[in-house]
């Protein structure tokens, strides 16, 4: 028996097995969207992956001081770049959504995302016990979550603004204010829908009217989620084989290699594929929640959580998404959607919640 | 406010409280995951075999496949219309995205003229849904190729593989066979057959090909392609093949109808050739015709009114719709129904250049002295009809007009006749509400006056006499009895007789005898005026449209009669001299092809070359008369535009 050298066994060769079979299983999607080929999707995302899970493991290896202690800074920083994105427009694309870094285009508003949850966790880390249950526990974090959510509802981008809300919300949630407050604000934001609805741009209210009868509109934006339901459904059980998905190969499926690609994978891998990805996802997803129930800090107990429940809201809406359980937002599928910014997003996300594992490994516990 | 229950706030009690709602959030992640997991089984399980159909339509577009039309043949088997195959580029209007710029590419590709722009535009704009409109056909493999490989850039442009009508004899066939056309909404809407919008298929709009429509058509061929969202055709799954339409036989002989109509030259009129043994029409000509290859193809507007303008009517069929006065082609008729009613033949009169009626002189041509009923219909003498005419009187002689097939609308496929009149006292008492008067007999034997005939009838009486039966007219094998005319024999035998002598001896035809040997020919001169005699002129000179009608009836050969025809050459001025020598060369053809071939490229040689020749550079004449016209029209536009 050879001793394992300590260094190679604080990597965590789990989470990468893990992460890299979800990758690894996008790659040979997106291998297939392109007709057999590794250009354009597939090449990119395996490439873009290895950089970013090194970048990941780097990340782990930070002290959680650092990241409590730029929090502020970050989360400032990252509302800067999207006011500069919002009020400058040095953006590409048409939709001022992006920046454009040479090797991959960066939406700011991922990266608000997790600078979010970091500011939270900080703020209510620092919060008095006792101060937990009063107004001063409320109104800092609703500015720190209304400003970047509406400034990317602003860009406009719907799904981005409501995946910042729902981490800081559960921010909110797991530092222990009242239960009741979160009870009657849910239903005071169902009273409220009609309000929202109208604030959508017409675009948005159509997504949601053809959400609600997708037969209305069959060849216009119904299309998208009436064709996922095809592809998905016609797969079967065992789903019609690897390179042989006619939705995806042949159009019909619109976006078949970003938002949609869970139906192009389960018209080709069926329901056994679909149920082994949502597999992947729920090992990944208790990987994280177990890390906020052993964090040492509060700190580190709140940004694991908050950011367990981004990565879990990405994939939450895209599945209900493409399943038609939800209206078309653009929301990618973590890790396996082609694309740069989610997949950076995710991964930081994933570092830091390593940094917070190697913390609670490290230290003593604090709390109980 | 608020009730503080349960432990004070301390940060044992917010680790305790964060346990609890982490472990919350995360009991909520894995309801709404095994939820997805409930949906996806759902979706993929239970609904499999809906969506695998919806996904199968996606993937697989049915097409028809127009199905080849039946041939349409002569006697001998010779194709009058049959198939060819047709390289053509349609465009789908509701997937012409960008109509113009796709228009104007394909403009330049495909060398399109203004005339092809004007009719694609119209028939855009009368196109229903999805149903495909031809921008060219008969395409080159080079110009089919230079659309194909710019396909991605036309979006809406659809090329085709297909057959297309042809009829090998042009013009020649124009009013007998018809032509076919693409269906038009209303013909789609009232068939309610999908291929009636399949981009190829055609229909018969005139004629025969109208007629056998349900014969002619066969039965489309199925393909099945996968096609992409965006409609581009991956590859072939599996075709059916059509079923091609049945052939229709006809009793036409081809190259007859072609002599024919080629003989015809630059006149107006109609030529009828009946087999007298069975009724078998051999040819049915109506000249100047269209060539129907230009109307499968799609007419353009201009070659329309070319057509449309030309004051010798191209687009009516003159055999069974045009009616003529039949002049004196029906005095073999009345010598008939003479000696039916107990005159005998031999019995003479004296032509003093008229008939006196009351105070009225009727002219006769010339002045004929005493002359008997052969030499009277040999001579063509009016006199001698007046004289039977005021004996009888007309209801006498329009029975046997009626028996030997005048004023009669026969059954025939595809023909849209107009049947003339054979007025007696009763018809002109319903008619005009006046009685009949000896001057209406006398204008009515000598085939003036209210009668009127067409030419396919005078064919028919024709037959009729030679034959001594009721002959039928046909153009399929369609069963007829043919019985034996309820007339005296005699009587059949003077008409021949003096039609022989009118070719033969020293009538008014002897110089269209057939230059055969053994065989002759019977026939009858007719000359229609087309203005009354009142007017002065006699119709021998003048604008031509006032010019009299020539006809000629006859047969051959003369002792045991086989083929009868009619001619009528409008406006040809005699019978004699315009249609008797048509006849003859007619005649002449079914005996010694070589022989009338010979005189045929002779006289075509003087007109100016064969019929297509002839249309192709009437046509560019006229067209660049017309545009010239046009153009001058325009350039005042142009003028108005910049202005503006």
């Amino acid at each position: 028996m050879i001793p394992v050298p300590p260094a190679i066994q604080r990597i965590p060769w789990k989470l990468i097995a893990l992460l890299t079979a979800i990758t690894g299983f996008s790659v040979l999607v997106l291998y297939s969207v392109a007709g057999g080929s590794w250009s354009p999707w597939a090449g990119q995302q395996a490439l873009r992956f290895t950089i970013f899970l090194s970048m990941a493991l780097v990340i782990g290896r930070f002290s959680l001081k650092l990241f409590e202690d730029f929090s502020y800074l970050g989360y400032l920083g990252v509302a800067v770049l999207l006011v500069a994105v919002e009020a400058l427009g040095f953006v590409g694309g048409g939709s001022q959504r992006w920046l454009n870094l040479g090797f991959m285009t960066l939406q700011p508003s991922e990266l608000m995302k997790v600078a979010i949850v970091l500011a939270l966790a900080r703020f209510y880390a620092q919060l008095p016990p006792g101060e937990t249950r009063n107004w001063t526990a409320l109104w800092p974090a609703l500015i720190l979550i209304g400003i970047p959510a509406g400034l990317v509802m602003l860009q406009p981008d719907l799904g981005t603004a409501l995946a910042i809300c729902a981490s800081g919300v559960v921010v909110m949630f797991a530092a222990g204010l009242p239960f009741w407050w979160f009870g009657s604000a849910a239903v005071a934001g169902a009273a409220a829908l009609p309000l929202l609805f109208s604030m959508l741009h017409d675009y948005q209210q159509r997504r949601v009217l053809i959400f609600l009868d997708p037969e209305s509109d069959p060849l216009g934006a119904g299309y998208h989620i009436s064709q996922s339901k095809i592809a998905i459904g016609s797969g079967g059980l065992t789903g019609k084989g690897f390179l042989n998905g006619s939705q995806s190969h042949l159009d019909y499926l619109p976006e078949g290699h970003t938002d949609f690609i869970f139906a192009t994978m389960a018209e080709e891998w069926g329901l056994i594929g679909g149920f082994a990805l949502l597999f992947g996802f729920f090992l990944l997803l208790r990987w994280s929640t177990r890390v906020a129930l052993n964090a040492r800090t509060r700190f580190g107990q709140l940004t694991a959580a908050g950011l367990t429940m981004t990565i879990f809201f990405y994939i939450a809406i895209n599945l209900m998404m493409v399943m038609g359980l939800a209206p078309v937002v653009g929301i990618p599928l973590p890790l396996f959607s082609h694309g740069g910014s989610s997949m950076l997003t995710i991964m930081i996300c994933i570092g830091v919640i390593l940094a917070i594992e190697n913390d609670s490994k490290t230290g003593t516990r604090r709390f109980y | 406010m608020m009730q503080r229950k349960g432990p004070p706030i301390t940060e044992a009690w917010r680790g305790i409280t964060f346990t609890r709602r982490t472990l919350l959030v995360g009991g909520a992640q894995m309801v709404v995951g095994g939820a997805l997991a409930a949906r996806m089984a759902y979706i993929s399980i239970i609904d499999n075999d809906r969506y695998v159909l919806q996904s199968e339509s996606n993937r697989v577009n049915l097409t028809l496949i127009p199905p080849r039309r039946g041939w349409i043949v002569d006697r001998k088997g010779k194709a009058l219309a049959n198939n060819r195959v047709s390289l053509r580029i349609d465009v789908i209007p509701d997937r012409l995205q960008k109509k113009d710029l796709v228009l104007g590419q394909l403009r330049t590709l495909l060398r399109l003229d203004g005339d092809a722009m004007e009719r694609i535009n119209r028939d855009i704009k009368q196109a229903s849904g999805f149903q495909p409109v031809v921008i060219k056909e008969d395409l080159s493999e080079a110009d089919y190729a230079s659309v194909l490989v710019r396909l991605p850039d036309l979006p809406g442009v659809a090329p085709q593989r297909g057959f297309a009508r042809n009829y090998p004899t042009g013009a020649a066939v124009g009013h007998l066979i018809g032509y076919v056309g693409t269906p038009n909404a209303e013909e789609y809407k009232e068939a309610k057959d999908p291929l009636y919008i399949t981009p190829g298929f055609k229909i018969g709009k005139d004629g025969l090909e109208k007629y056998f429509q349900p014969m002619l058509q066969g039965k489309p061929g199925a393909q099945r392609v996968e096609v992409t969202a965006r409609g581009k055709v991956v590859r072939e799954l599996s075709s059916q093949p059509d079923i091609q339409g049945k052939t229709v036989h006809l009793t036409i002989d081809a190259d007859l109808q072609e002599f024919t109509a080629r003989r015809m030259g630059r006149e107006s009129g109609a030529a009828i050739v009946i087999d007298c043994l069975t009724g078998d029409i051999l040819a049915f000509v109506s000249m100047p015709s269209f060539d129907p290859n230009s109307f499968s193809d799609g007419i353009s507007t201009n070659e329309y009114a070319w057509l449309r303008e030309d004051d010798h009517q191209p687009l009516i069929n003159k055999a069974t719709r045009g009616l003529y006065p039949p002049g004196s082609t029906l005095k073999p008729m009345a010598a008939i129904a003479a000696v039916e009613h107990g005159v005998d033949p031999s019995e003479r009169h004296t032509c003093i250049g008229g008939y006196r009626l009351g105070n009225r002189f009727f002219r006769c041509l010339g002045v004929h002295g005493s002359i008997d009923m052969k030499t009277a219909i040999m001579k063509s003498c009016n006199s001698y009809f007046y004289w039977l005419a005021d004996r009888l009187g007309y209801d006498a002689i329009a029975p046997t007009a009626r028996l030997l097939g005048l004023g009669e609308e026969y059954q025939l496929a595809g023909s849209n006749q107009r049947y003339g009149t054979i007025p007696d006292s009763a018809w002109k008492m319903r008619k005009y509400d006046q009685r009949w008067t000896a001057s209406d007999s006398l204008n009515a034997v000598i085939g003036q006056g209210y009668v009127l005939a067409n030419p396919l009838q005078l064919a028919v009486m024709t037959a009729r006499m030679a034959s001594g039966r009721s002959l039928y007219p046909r153009l399929i094998n369609r069963k007829f009895d043919n019985n034996p005319l309820p007339l005296r024999p005699e009587a059949l035998e003077i008409a021949r007789a003096g039609m022989d002598a009118v070719v033969n001896g020293a009538g008014t035809a002897v110089r269209s005898r057939l230059p055969l040997d053994g065989i002759t020919m019977g026939g009858k001169t007719g000359t229609a005026q087309v203005r009354g005699l009142a007017s002065g002129s006699r119709g021998q000179s003048g604008a031509w449209k006032y010019r009299d009608h020539g006809l000629f009836v006859c047969f051959a050969p003369v002792e045991n009669p086989r083929y009868a025809a009619s001619v009528v050459i409008e406006h040809g001025m005699g019978g004699s001299r315009a249609a008797a020598p048509v006849a003859k060369d007619i005649f002449t053809f079914l005996y010694d092809r070589e022989k009338a071939m010979a005189e045929l490229e002779r006289l075509e040689s003087g007109w100016g070359g064969t019929i297509k020749e002839r249309m192709d550079r009437d046509y560019a004449a006229w067209k660049a008369a017309a545009s010239g016209a046009a153009q001058s029209d325009e350039s005042a536009k142009d003028g108005e535009d910049s202005d503006a």
